[in-house]
């Protein structure tokens, strides 16, 4: 597998599988009673967050912990990163301390992949922009792999904002990669227009795109990425494409519905459908912090230089 | 091929009458393969344990891959395998058991790997092929059969044929080796 994980797209499949097999044997270490395991003590692993953070952050720190490496979070409110020193500045600073994996976040797209260019340590993408957020796809494949023993032959429906979606690219790519249909559905004015290159099916309303689904992904409106013009009301959107129970018998009678949090409550899902299955928010969650167990596992340590003699 | 499946068959009944030897109380042993080799062994263990003494022995298998001290040694790590352990093992006498022991190194990152879930009230080691390349004080208490080898062979429990991929019972086992098949450490 190469080294660093910038993004689903062009990933292959024998590479995702491996991913996922190593992170269902993360998994069980996360059901011990002792949940570590001493695989990466020593090493250290810095969580380069320009962007707020919490469950991604916090969830990729506990996977370094469970692989008892150490794990350094530099956040942009509280270090230089608010300081107008240069990104690149700020990465080249961090390297210099020979860290095992630099895990970064930023609301620009591709700041990760010019990062990795400068770093000897492997870089993972934790979402840049509208661009990529490679481990939450895994954690969406692995959690679908999980309830439906597959993901093959699956129907999957990603309904919601997939112009402005780093969760949507990625789960395009991943499913696709994995043999899966894919559809999306959402207002006009987030539907990419050249979407259907991508191997994706537009469809044109949401009850199209569930028709038959195996797995439906509501995508989290996010109103801080959105320019007011081009979306509808909230309480539109919610009459539109909100899922409730009453819609969703339009897919598969054993769907299921992820999403990759946090919810807003009675617009993406029903407080009903937030809360219960056929939803697995939680399992998502959970399996999260097992694929970057996994991640980190693959990836630590594999720095592309020697360190330099001092 | 070292050894065929005859010959496997016949030591793991051995070993397990040496168990039933070395330990006073039987109701606390816990089989613990180490995959993949072991797994299939810690089983055929126990079926010669209920047959000779009636007895219900545990089985597990535990991974040691996260344990290893060559773990990220190499840019592609090692392919992690399956946990599966059905019971505590606080206050179990466990028997570790292997395919093949050679550096002892298995055997050290599998102690720590069980040392981790619990307290053992004794941990035993098993190996149907011990080929002695030892750089660890490890000593195996039940040994199928000492084997003289090279260090850059690869040395290892096959299964064949029918049940072969599910690792039923009536799997034909063989034990092949490899000239220089190793990698260094292996």
């Amino acid at each position: 597998m190469q080294r660093g994980l910038l993004g689903i797209e062009g990933m292959e499949r024998a590479d995702i599988e491996l991913v996922l097999e190593t992170a269902f044997h993360m998994k069980e270490v996360g059901q011990r009673d002792v949940k570590k395991v001493p695989t990466l003590r020593g090493r250290s692993i810095i969580n380069l967050f320009f962007e707020p953070s919490t469950r991604t952050r916090t969830s990729f720190e506990i996977a370094g912990k469970r692989l008892s490496a150490d794990v350094i979070n530099f956040s942009s409110s509280a270090s230089s990163l608010s300081k107008s020193e240069s990104i690149l500045d700020t990465a080249k600073t961090l390297d210099a301390m020979d860290p095992d994996a630099v895990v970064v976040r930023h609301q620009v797209a591709g700041v990760p992949k010019r990062i990795a260019d400068e770093l000897a340590a492997p870089v993972i993408n934790a979402g840049d922009g509208a661009h990529e957020h490679p481990t939450q796809a895994l954690l969406d494949l692995m959690t679908v792999v999980e309830e439906k023993g597959r993901v093959d032959g699956l129907c999957v429906a990603i309904i919601g904002d997939i112009a402005h979606s780093r969760v949507a690219r990625s789960n395009i790519h991943g499913f696709l990669t994995m043999g899966a249909e894919v559809r999306v559905a959402g207002p006009p004015t987030m539907i990419p227009a050249r979407v259907e290159a991508l191997g994706v099916k537009a469809a044109r309303s949401l009850r199209e795109a569930l028709d038959g689904a195996d797995v439906v992904m509501a995508l989290r409106i996010q109103g801080e990425r959105l320019s007011g013009a081009a979306f509808p009301s909230i309480r539109e959107y919610a009459a539109t494409f909100g899922l409730d129970r009453a819609k969703l018998r339009f897919a598969q009678d054993d769907a299921i519905v992820m999403h990759p949090g946090p919810v807003n409550r009675g617009v993406e899902l029903s407080h009903d459908l937030a809360d219960r299955r056929p939803s697995v928010i939680l399992d998502q969650v959970r399996n999260g912090v097992a694929l970057r167990m996994a991640v980190l596992y693959l990836q630590a340590g594999r720095r592309a230089r020697a360190q330099e003699p001092r | 091929m070292l050894l065929a499946d005859a010959e496997i068959r016949r030591a793991l009944l051995r070993m397990a009458h040496e168990v039933i030897e070395r330990n006073g109380d039987l109701s606390r042993l816990y089989l613990v393969g180490i995959p993949n080799g072991g797994v299939p062994l810690a089983r055929q263990m126990a079926r010669n344990l209920r047959e000779v003494a009636g007895l219900d022995a545990l089985v597990g298998m535990l991974d040691t891959s996260l344990y290893r001290d060559d773990a990220l040694l190499k840019e592609q790590r090692p392919p992690l395998r399956p946990t599966e352990m059905p019971s505590a093992v606080d206050n179990r006498v466990v028997i570790l058991v292997d395919d093949v022991v050679n550096t002892g190194r298995t055997i050290r990152a599998a102690m720590d790997a069980l040392l981790d879930l619990g307290r053992p009230r004794a941990v035993q080691v098993a190996a149907l092929v011990d080929r002695g390349h030892r750089e660890l004080p490890i000593r195996i208490d039940y040994v199928g059969k000492n084997i003289p080898t090279q260090s850059g062979d690869l040395v290892k429990l096959f299964l064949a044929g029918e049940g072969a991929e599910a690792g039923a019972p009536e799997a034909a086992m063989k034990v092949l080796l490899l000239r220089g098949a190793a990698g260094e450490g292996a």
